[in-house]
């Protein structure tokens, strides 16, 4: 059952992934995007992080998403038009590509090991109270300087904005 | 295989139920409204009106479904479905009562206890927003359009001091699950006062109360925020290209939405099925005088009508309700049903606040919306979950 339930939202995830890039409306593109990250959140359910499946429903496919949309709306944002590729990159594009992501994965393989496989339902110390004491017990250093880095990019983007009024 | 059984019959239930009470809901609407506006209200279709819901439903159904020519027809089908969907799942994770036991068969009144319910409802609602700006965007209409990035924006800034509103009582009561939620707010201090979140202490949480109303009504597009459908600007706000089922959809999930927001109004600040005074004092009683008074009003006005078809009617009704009340008296059925009783009825009242408000109330303007929440609401929610995180942390062992 977990494993059919993963096979489905990975698939649906890789399918919205690619179908980010292929749509050419902007509104078909943010939305799938949110469907991507509807089933990242049921692909963390399936592992047993059940906060941070709420918390990536909540925050990116419900408030970052819709804000996405909403300047897309906004702008009134039309079709991209598509210019005539080159030849070379037609016929070199997916060989590339795969070459591309065979060194990625090479990569990653040789830094991050295989040690044991991952389990459905294995992460059991994703719960609120844990997430909490570790983000302000053990990582409060990294937790605090990212704040004040989002805070200093509200305040810039706050600065930026005015100039332009005046 | 019990399980998968008891959940069918369960979703059956709670799906028949929401569904009938959802149109219902509407009939009480316009009763209540045209009573504030002293009218009569719907009374042409069946007794006292009680069956123009069915007609509306017959109408909505057999209404030709008009296609505009220029719509984003994906988008524009996918709309109102992803608005009724996400409203309509979030029951799931209600609670509606303690648990039925019959025999040594006994099931929660649930659908399912999840242990972050309070999380998904969040972010369902937060989901919920596509359906509104999408239909607005898709339906190429400047009204919609507008309506739709209103509604929007609303809801974004909306849903920042109602999650603030939320977590303050989930910081005193220490969970995520309606249920333990529920449970944490049993019992009475000094024997007579209880334990409801807006009464419990270190900090009772009648400030949070008050702004998660407040964000609630613009969560669900509902008077005084109602400014993504406001008829004298936008004609029908996003759902103006919208006809049949399609316009029902939308309706259905702005009802459900209602339903929901009240049902967690309950749960996590009025206690869920807990009663307002202990059961020595004869609480287990109130269901039983409630629907007595109204059965022999009713009664009363059937034997004095004041129109001549109340003569049939009313006593009809009055002996249903002194039924009802002698089922209360039942105690195998009353502990079933009493939780139930005390929980429906918190969530009537605040749906009657929300139909009384918009009867009460005129429209804000945009701006006045927008200044209010990010100025007033936010900032007051900001304060009120730190004092009471302040509190929790003084006052726990």
């Amino acid at each position: 059952m977990d494993a059919i339930l993963f096979l489905l939202f990975a698939a649906i995830a890789v399918v919205c992934g690619i179908n980010v890039v292929v749509q050419t409306h902007p509104i078909s593109s943010a939305l799938s995007l949110v469907g991507v990250m509807g089933s990242l959140a049921a692909l963390y359910l399936l592992l047993g992080g059940e906060f941070i499946a709420a918390a990536q429903l909540i925050v990116y496919a419900g408030a970052i998403m819709v804000l996405f949309i909403f300047v897309i709306m906004l702008l009134n944002a039309g079709k991209e038009k598509k210019l005539p590729r080159r030849l070379w990159v037609k016929f070199a594009g997916i060989p590339l590509l795969a070459i591309f992501i065979g060194i990625v994965a090479f990569v990653i393989q040789r830094m991050l090991p295989v040690t044991e496989g991952v389990k459905f339902g294995a992460m059991t110390h994703g719960n609120p109270q844990e997430l909490g004491r570790a983000l302000f017990n053990v990582y409060v250093l990294p937790f605090e300087v990212t704040s004040v880095l989002i805070l200093i990019a509200i305040l810039g983007a706050v600065v930026l904005a005015s100039k332009e009024i005046e | 295989m019990n399980f998968f059984i008891v959940s069918l019959i369960k979703s059956a239930l709670v799906a028949f139920v929401l569904l009938t009470a959802l149109a219902y809901i509407q009939w009480v609407e316009r009763k209540v409204l045209a009573h504030i506006q002293l009218r009569i209200g719907p009374r042409r279709v069946g007794p006292h009106g009680l069956l123009q819901p069915l007609a509306d439903v017959i109408k909505l159904l057999t209404k030709e479904d008009m296609l505009p020519s220029h719509v984003n027809k994906f988008f524009y089908f996918l709309a109102p479905f992803i608005a009724v969907m996400f409203a309509l799942i979030s029951i799931a994770v209600i609670p509606f009562g303690t648990e039925v036991k019959i025999g040594s068969f006994s099931t929660p009144m649930q659908l399912t206890d999840l242990n972050i319910g309070v999380l998904f409802i969040l972010g369902l609602s937060g989901v919920g927003v596509y359906g509104v700006a999408l239909a607005g965007w898709a339906s190429n209409n400047k009204y919609s359009l507008i309506g739709g990035l209103r509604s929007s924006a609303q809801m974004i800034s909306y849903e920042l001091p109602m999650a603030m509103a939320i977590a303050a009582p989930l910081l005193m009561l220490n969970s995520l699950s309606f249920r333990e939620l529920v449970d944490g707010q049993g019992g009475f201090y000094f024997g007579l006062i209880p334990r409801w979140a807006i009464f419990q202490g270190p900090f009772p949480q009648i400030l949070s109360f008050g702004i998660f109303m407040i964000a609630a009504f613009a969560e669900t597009n509902r008077v005084p925020f109602d400014l993504p459908e406001a008829e004298n600007e936008l004609v029908a706000g996003f759902h103006t290209e919208y006809g049949s089922m399609k316009f029902a959809a939308f309706f259905m999930a702005e009802y459900c939405n209602m339903v929901t927001v009240s049902c967690v109004g309950a749960l996590l600040f009025l206690g869920g099925w807990q009663p307002l005074w202990p059961a020595e004092y004869g609480s287990q009683f109130v269901p039983t005088l409630v629907f007595a008074i109204s059965g022999l009003i009713c009664l009363y006005h059937g034997f004095h009508p004041a129109r001549p078809f109340d003569r049939f009617t009313l006593p009809v009704f009055g002996v249903v309700f002194l039924g009802i009340a002698a089922i209360f008296l039942v105690p195998i059925v009353a502990t079933i049903l009493l939780p139930l009783f005390w929980f429906l009825a918190k969530v009537s009242i605040i749906l009657f606040i929300y139909i009384w408000i918009r009867g009460t109330l005129p429209r804000f303007r945009y701006d006045q919306l927008m200044n209010f929440a990010w100025t007033v609401l936010f900032p007051v929610a900001i304060v009120n979950l730190f004092v009471t995180a302040l509190m929790v942390a003084l006052t726990s062992k």
